[in-house]
């Protein structure tokens, strides 16, 4: 067995590159749908963890997986905004604690969450560096953005503008960055978050500029209880102590839009009692996540279904070709084959020294299975949140 | 009753089909230690003949025996086993494996006899030294000229100290000098052991050197 095995182990790592790409090839084949499961087990936990860990989200009626995504991984959505009002009405006229999610602003990719304090303690996030935001303008940073970023408390931010060419004359936000939050695994750790003002601030709800009493030149008109300036008016794109009193609200703040708002029964009952309300509304609807993400994740599986039939196909064909290339392999080697048994080696051994080159390509196959799967486990965070 | 060595042939017959090439062999014998040339044109049989002898064509009728194997009557992994231990071949087309590197080709009767073993490759440098190929041992054959590769053939059939050993033209690759040292370390190295030495050539220079000549031209039936 040993002269075989010697035998078919030269004769594979002296066809080195032959050997290589049928092993690569098997071992792709076959862990790619074993990949897929990797990667879909691991998409599935995350997504249900996150979906479980948010009881439930109130937002204007329309599409609830888009409400869903908005309020659980920041996507920009086109999602009809939510009165600012509604959330005073949800924690006074119905028994749960609500969270106010503001999201469609980014900072160089990262989406701006503009949220009040009790969204961190909801999550299990807490400061790993400096201090929450305290004033109009401050940001506090996700663990992994701040890492990708080089962030650290002190730092700045720009929020970027919607379009290159603002008309409306929204400029960029430079925000200070006052803390680092811990990583808790999630979407979280790659967000920014600042108050639900700095957010409207962000959309040109707000603003700081010169004082139009101190300087009459740049004043274009005067009206009863307004004064309105003219383009030559500084406006202010950074809060800072010494301009912090010219920032003001104009409007109905009980107006300002919200994307959605995370509400939290007290229990079991109010959660079945907000449902109810909710079903009656017309302007607004309230999602329970795990539903949704459940009714999502069965598409998934579907879908996985149908790729891993595929793949399953795909394995069948490469195991043939396998088999094949194998057969002409052994059939054009029939000259050695000969030789040896003109030596004197037995037919036994000649069936050994075949299985045996194909079981150290199928080893090296599962090895680089392995491998791939293994990578796959590893990358599967790293894809997930590139996905999404 | 000593034990029956040497080579011994009666009546052999073979043909490759009903018309076709055919050969018969009334009497043929070869003693221990005694070297054998079969001479002949092209075509007339010889490397059949060789083959018949060493057991890898199965004859239509007769007897051969090498020692005290009857070939005739063994069954093919019989016959494989017995040319394993105890025969010597040299290809006309040297038959080496061009993966595998000079030493490897030249053990390859020992790895598959399990007896690979210090006499195995103390023996292995003795027989490339005298035929000026040890330096090449570690290089794959398939990077060694015609007239290398020849050699590394004739060191493969003698390293195992084989009771028979049979050579179908060893020096056709060979330059007249090499073939004259490659022919006198074969029939040295049967005589020295007792071994029978089966050589087929187309020289008629090197008859002279050997025991017994056979024609095929006598044998020999289309």
């Amino acid at each position: 067995m040993s002269a075989a095995f010697h035998l078919a182990a030269c004769y594979v790592l002296r066809h080195r590159i032959q050997s290589a790409l049928l092993a690569g090839a098997l071992g792709l084949v076959f862990a790619l749908p074993l990949c897929l499961r990797v990667l879909i087990e691991h998409a599935q936990q995350e997504l249900r963890a996150r979906a479980a860990a948010t009881p439930q989200i109130v937002g204007t009626r329309g599409s609830a997986l888009d409400l869903m995504m908005t309020a659980l991984y920041f996507k920009r959505e086109n999602l009809l905004p939510l009165p600012f009002g509604a959330l005073t009405d949800l924690r006074y006229n119905h028994s749960a604690a609500a969270i106010p999610l503001h999201v469609r602003y980014q900072a160089q990719g990262a989406p701006i969450v503009g949220t009040e304090l009790e969204y961190f303690p909801f999550r299990g996030l807490h400061l790993a560096a400096g201090k929450q935001m305290t004033r109009l303008g401050d940001c506090v940073v996700g663990a992994a953005l701040a890492k990708q970023r080089g962030l650290q408390p002190g730092g700045h931010l720009f929020s970027t503008p919607e379009q290159a060419f603002d008309m409306a004359g929204v400029y960029p936000l430079k925000m200070r960055v006052t803390g680092i939050l811990t990583s808790n695994g999630t979407p979280d750790d790659e967000a920014l978050f600042v108050d639900l003002k700095t957010a409207w601030l962000i959309e040109g709800r707000s603003h700081g500029h010169d004082d139009l009493q101190k300087d009459q030149s740049v004043v274009l008109k005067k009206e009863e209880g307004n004064v309105v300036g003219n383009a030559a008016v500084r406006m202010f794109n950074e809060v800072t102590d010494a301009n912090i009193a010219s920032f003001h609200f104009h409007g109905d703040v009980s107006t300002y839009p919200i994307s959605a708002v995370i509400l939290l029964p007290q229990d079991a009952k109010a959660e079945a009692l907000l449902a109810g309300q909710f079903a009656r509304s017309k302007e607004q609807q309230l999602i329970r996540p795990r539903d949704e993400m459940d009714a999502l994740l069965t598409q998934l599986v579907r879908l996985e279904g149908f790729a891993a039939s595929a793949l399953l196909l795909t394995a069948t064909a490469a195991l043939l070709v396998t088999a094949l290339v194998f057969a002409l392999s052994f059939r054009l080697r029939q000259r050695e084959f000969a030789t040896l048994e003109d030596v004197g080696v037995s037919r036994v051994s000649l069936i050994s020294v075949k299985v045996l080159e194909v079981l150290i390509i199928g080893l090296a196959a599962a090895v680089i299975g392995l491998l791939l799967l293994k990578f796959s486990s590893l990358a599967a965070p790293y894809l997930l949140r590139w996905a999404l | 009753m000593p034990a029956p060595t040497g080579l011994h042939v009666s009546d052999l017959r073979f043909a490759y089909s009903a018309e076709g090439f055919r050969v018969h062999v009334p009497q043929l014998d070869l003693a221990s230690g005694k070297a054998l040339a079969l001479a002949g044109p092209s075509g007339a049989g010889k490397s059949t003949l060789l083959r018949l002898l060493t057991g890898l064509l199965t004859p239509t009728a007769g007897r051969v025996s090498l020692g005290a194997a009857q070939m005739d009557t063994m069954t093919h992994e019989a016959r494989r086993a017995f040319r394993l231990q105890h025969i010597g071949l040299v290809f006309q087309d040297f038959a080496l494996l061009d993966y595998l590197t000079v030493s490897e080709n030249i053990l390859l009767p020992h790895q598959f006899r399990g007896d690979v073993v210090t006499a195995a490759r103390t023996k292995m440098l003795e027989l490339t030294q005298r035929l000026h190929i040890d330096r090449y041992l570690d290089k794959r054959v398939s990077h060694l000229s015609q007239g290398e590769r020849q050699r590394v053939a004739v060191a493969r059939a003698l390293v195992h100290e084989p009771q028979f050993v049979f050579a179908d033209e060893p020096t056709a690759s060979l330059d007249p000098a090499r073939g004259r040292i490659v022919v006198d370390m074969l029939l040295e190295d049967a005589r020295r052991r007792g071994a029978c030495l089966v050589m087929v050539t187309h020289d008629p220079n090197l008859l002279p050197l050997f025991d017994q000549t056979v024609r095929m031209e006598d044998f020999a039936t289309a």
